[in-house]
């Protein structure tokens, strides 16, 4: 399989020169096509930073990150916007939809944004929105919907753009368990069906279960990395848990 | 430390509200300034008639300022309310920390009374600088002599801005401290996560409310313009008014949930970048602010009319004055009243007999002698008779313009004048001459209203008869002309006859004109005050004559244009800077959930410019529709207002149209501008 993304060497410090907090301190990986990636790690482990670096929405201290070959930390303006525009799809804790529109025409701006046409906008938002099981919530404003749903909607925005790599951030993070499993479901036939490539960035054991491999991150490096291969999802339920433990900290009320 | 908290506060906050904080000190600046020109006008040097008018003005400016305040007040007060509802959370967070409600209003009181203060310093500043200006204009304005310009502060217009901008500061504090007793806990923490409900309104209603809405605003328009002859009594057209303010509110109302359903139908264009986005964004604002939308777009209207109407009135007083009073003083005096009148009319006996002398031999009786000072003399009589009332004049047009003007007086007598009387006149007028055949006669007239009656009569070739005898009209309208001077057009028509169809009739009135024997202006203001010192003689003589002078119709019409100047700068300035900061503080107080809103936009990927480009164009149609609407009503206004004032001329209206519409976007153009860069400002963080 092909190399999608590929972090090299890179950090993020914050602070001035007296108090320095090295957010990330020197990571390196690679995540290849149709990869289900997920990063855990405690807060202020530096996941989100991390996250946010690859999204483009905060630049790092020192080192690259190659999409597709083009190192992105040397994006400007609105090459950047260009960028996220078309190679990057978003799913945030909070959803980030507008609340002053429709599920449909929050869908819609992603692709509105990419001067498609309203045909071609109607006809993938018909065929997304069944693939996700949202056809029925498509008219309803955000606040006619549940956490579940209101997800769902952000990722139907966050593919229909078919965007090269999906950045969730904690995507079940407000969500209920069924919910989440239901949301994670969509996740793994998006990546199974659609060969979607995925990184998540999660503290929830259940959630990376999901994943094909779970990066840990501890202050700024990382801990360790697990594949699941051909274990079970409850099997690699246990092996994540077997590390959280091991990381100790916080991550414990994860169970 | 609770003025450390409210001045940190105010710190926070001053540049996310530079433009309410700029608004409350051009408030001030300008209720000085206008309050101010008491002062700045005591030591001019001026004539007494002008002073006269400069203190008609004075009253009128600060009738006008309690009302200015008003509407100042009103601002200042929903300004304070909704820049508090966008401190929910930070008042939530206090009040979880254990502070009480008293504290907070007085976190509140102490910084409205910070910022009062402070506008209050700053905007009096500004205004004594304005108002110096505002001298050298008012100066100017009235021809007064500037040589010893003094910078003048006005303690008086001081103490009084104090004194109303501190009534409407201890109001807004009061207001406050109610609506924070009022507030709960719950609501301040949620304040921010609160999502909006979009509440979408019935179309079928809507539509049937729009229907209604244009149909009143329709009858409103029609009932100014073309229906406008009904509109007699004061109540109607208040009704009008109220008709016309119901209108605005139910378009607004019913507009707000159309437009986006009928935009919505165009998907092509709806689904086109961030359309979609921006039409929603202003629907949704429009739904919640019906109201004040009405509100400002009335105040635009007014804004419009009062100024341009102000502006032409300005500019056709003075315009017509050079044609208008063409020579120095028109002496008239009624003459040869009949003894029955004594008992009719109540003309008492001396009157009658005084009324059998010349003007000439009036003013020769009380020592003033009018060769002595007057040249280009010339005198003529007019007549009248009961058989030429205004309804003999009309001929078989009488019915038509019955039906048109039921309430015209028809049974008033017509002034009747020679045609060589006429012509001599004419010439020292500076008017046209006419010759007319043995059975001709014509009318002259220069008020438009009784022009256009009168036509219909010529044209349809009324006939008079005057001593059983028959004349016919030699035009098929009037001409242009007039025999008493002023400074507008008021000559309701004067019949103008050969010499001998007077013969029989009795003279009604003498006039004479004449030039002064002077050719500086101090020398023809020396003989006007001579005449004046005999006023008290020729009351004694029991004479009824009257004088009108180029020098006093120049001093009331520059007075009085000044005067209606000074009131539509004041009132527009007001009124639009108002209107333009309510829309500019509902934008920024919004800016914080924009700012969410177009971070996510950010985020999935929309370009720095096609979100400045759907910032701007929420803030211009968030601007614009008030103001279209506004402009809509303003045609029928002003068309309204030249109606009334049709005395005044109408030929320099496009001038005030103009002057309207440059005053108009400089003001609420700049206020567009600027809070368009601090939205932006505030989206970018």
């Amino acid at each position: 399989m092909s190399n999608l993304l590929k972090i090299d060497n890179i950090e993020k410090y914050y602070g001035s020169r007296s108090g320095l907090t090295k957010a990330i301190n020197n990571i390196s990986f690679e995540v290849s096509k149709g990869e289900f990636v997920a990063i855990m790690g405690s807060s202020g482990s530096g996941k989100t930073t991390l996250l946010n670096c690859i999204s483009t929405i905060d630049r790092v201290t020192s080192g690259h990150i190659y999409m597709n070959g083009v190192d992105i930390t040397k994006l400007k303006g609105n090459d950047l916007n260009k960028f996220r525009r078309e190679e990057l799809g978003f799913i945030f804790q909070d959803f980030n939809l507008l609340d002053t529109l429709t599920a449909y025409e929050n869908i819609a701006l992603a692709l509105s944004i990419q001067d498609k046409g309203y045909k071609e906008i109607d006809s993938l938002i018909k065929d997304t929105a069944k693939k996700l099981g949202i056809t029925h919530i498509l008219n309803k404003y955000p606040y006619q919907m549940s956490g579940g749903e209101k997800q769902r909607v952000a990722s139907a925005r966050a593919i229909i753009t078919e965007p090269k790599l999906i950045l969730a951030d904690e995507p079940t993070g407000a969500l209920d368990s069924k919910s989440s499993k239901m949301l994670l479901d969509s996740f793994n036939y998006l990546n199974d069906e659609l060969d979607a490539t995925i990184l998540m960035v999660t503290h929830d054991a259940f959630t990376a279960s999901y994943a094909k491999r779970v990066i840990f991150i501890k202050d700024g490096k990382i801990f360790n990395e697990i594949i699941r291969g051909d274990k079970s999802r409850k099997e690699f339920f246990d092996e994540i848990i077997d590390v959280v433990t091991l990381l100790g900290g916080d991550l414990n009320y994860a169970l | 430390m609770l003025f450390k908290l409210a001045f940190k506060n105010i710190k926070k906050s001053v540049s996310d509200y530079a433009i309410y904080f700029f608004t409350l000190v051009l408030g001030v600046a300008i209720f000085y300034v206008f309050n101010a020109i008491d002062s700045q006008t005591a030591m001019m040097k001026v004539s007494e008639s002008t002073r006269d008018i400069i203190d008609l003005m004075l009253n009128m400016l600060s009738g006008v300022s309690v009302f200015v305040s008003f509407v100042l007040g009103f601002l200042i007060i929903y300004a304070s309310r909704f820049l508090m509802k966008r401190r929910n959370k930070e008042f939530g967070i206090y009040m979880t920390l254990g502070m009480s409600k008293g504290k907070i209003s007085k976190i509140l009181v102490v910084e409205t009374f910070l910022i009062g203060l402070l506008s209050l310093v700053v905007g009096l500043v500004l205004g004594c600088a304005l108002s110096q200006v505002m001298s050298v204009i008012v100066a100017n304005m009235f021809e007064a002599d500037l040589t010893e310009f003094t910078f003048v502060i006005s303690t008086e217009a001081i103490v009084k801005t104090i004194i109303y901008f501190g009534i409407m500061y201890l109001l807004v504090m009061i207001f406050n401290t109610i609506s924070v007793s009022r507030c709960k806990l719950i609501d301040l923490i949620n304040a921010n996560k609160k999502t909006e409900t979009v509440k979408l309104k019935n179309p079928y209603l809507c539509i049937v409310i729009f229907i209604v809405a244009v149909a009143i605003l329709g009858y409103s328009y029609y009932s100014v313009t073309v229906g406008v002859d009904n509109l007699r009594e004061t109540w109607r057209i208040f009704l009008i008014i109220g008709l016309g303010a119901l209108g605005t509110f139910l378009l607004f109302f019913s507009l707000s949930g159309l437009v986006l359903r009928v935009l919505q139908h165009f998907k092509k264009f709806y689904y086109k970048g961030l359309n979609s986005f921006t039409i929603k964004q202003f629907s949704s604002k429009i739904n919640t602010t019906v109201f004040s939308m009405t509100v400002i777009c009335l105040m635009l209207f007014v804004t419009i009319c009062v100024f341009s109407s102000c502006m032409s009135m300005k500019n056709a007083m003075t315009a017509n004055l050079k044609e208008l009073a063409p020579v120095d003083i028109e002496l008239a005096k009624t003459r040869d009243i009949p003894r029955e009148f004594i008992e009719e009319y109540g003309y008492s006996e001396g009157q009658v007999n005084n009324s059998y002398q010349s003007i000439e031999d009036d003013l020769n009786s009380v020592g003033f002698n009018i060769n002595d000072y007057y040249k280009d003399i010339v005198s003529i009589n007019t007549y009248t008779t009961v058989e030429l009332t205004v309804r003999d004049t009309l001929g078989s047009a009488y019915n038509e313009i019955y039906k048109k003007y039921p309430f015209m007086t028809y049974d008033a007598v017509e002034e009747i004048v020679t045609i060589s009387d006429y012509n001599k006149a004419a010439k020292v007028l500076g008017l046209d001459t006419y010759s007319l055949d043995d059975d001709e006669y014509l009318v002259i007239a220069d008020y438009d209203n009784m022009v256009s009656v009168r036509n219909m009569a010529l044209k349809a070739s009324a006939t008079i008869t005057i001593s059983g005898k028959t004349y016919y009209p030699k035009y098929d309208k009037c001409m242009d002309g007039f025999l008493e001077i002023s400074n507008s057009h008021v000559n309701d028509g004067i019949f103008i006859v050969p010499d001998d169809a007077v013969s029989n009739l009795t003279v009604e009135k003498e006039y004479l004109y004449a030039n002064y024997k002077a050719d500086t202006d101090e020398g023809k203001q020396e003989i006007e005050n001579l005449l004046l010192s005999k006023s008290d003689a020729l009351e004694n003589i029991e004479s009824t004559l009257g004088a009108s002078t180029r020098l006093s119709i120049y001093e009331g019409s520059v007075g009085l244009g000044a005067l209606v100047t000074f009131i539509g700068l004041y009132l527009g300035v007001i009124f639009l800077i108002s209107s333009a900061a309510i829309l500019a503080l509902k934008e920024l107080s919004e800016a914080t959930e924009n700012k969410e809103r177009f971070k996510m936009l950010r985020k999935i990927g929309a370009d720095e410019k096609l979100i400045n480009k759907a910032l701007f164009r929420q803030i211009a149609i968030f601007f614009l529709a008030p103001l279209v609407v506004a402009i809509i009503h303003s045609i029928f206004g002003i068309i309204f207002c030249n109606y009334i004032l049709e005395t005044f001329g109408n030929e320099s209206l496009l001038l005030a149209i103009v002057l309207t519409a440059v005053f108009l976007v400089v003001i609420y153009g700049g206020y567009l501008l600027i809070t368009y860069y601090c939205s932006k400002r505030i989206i970018k963080e």
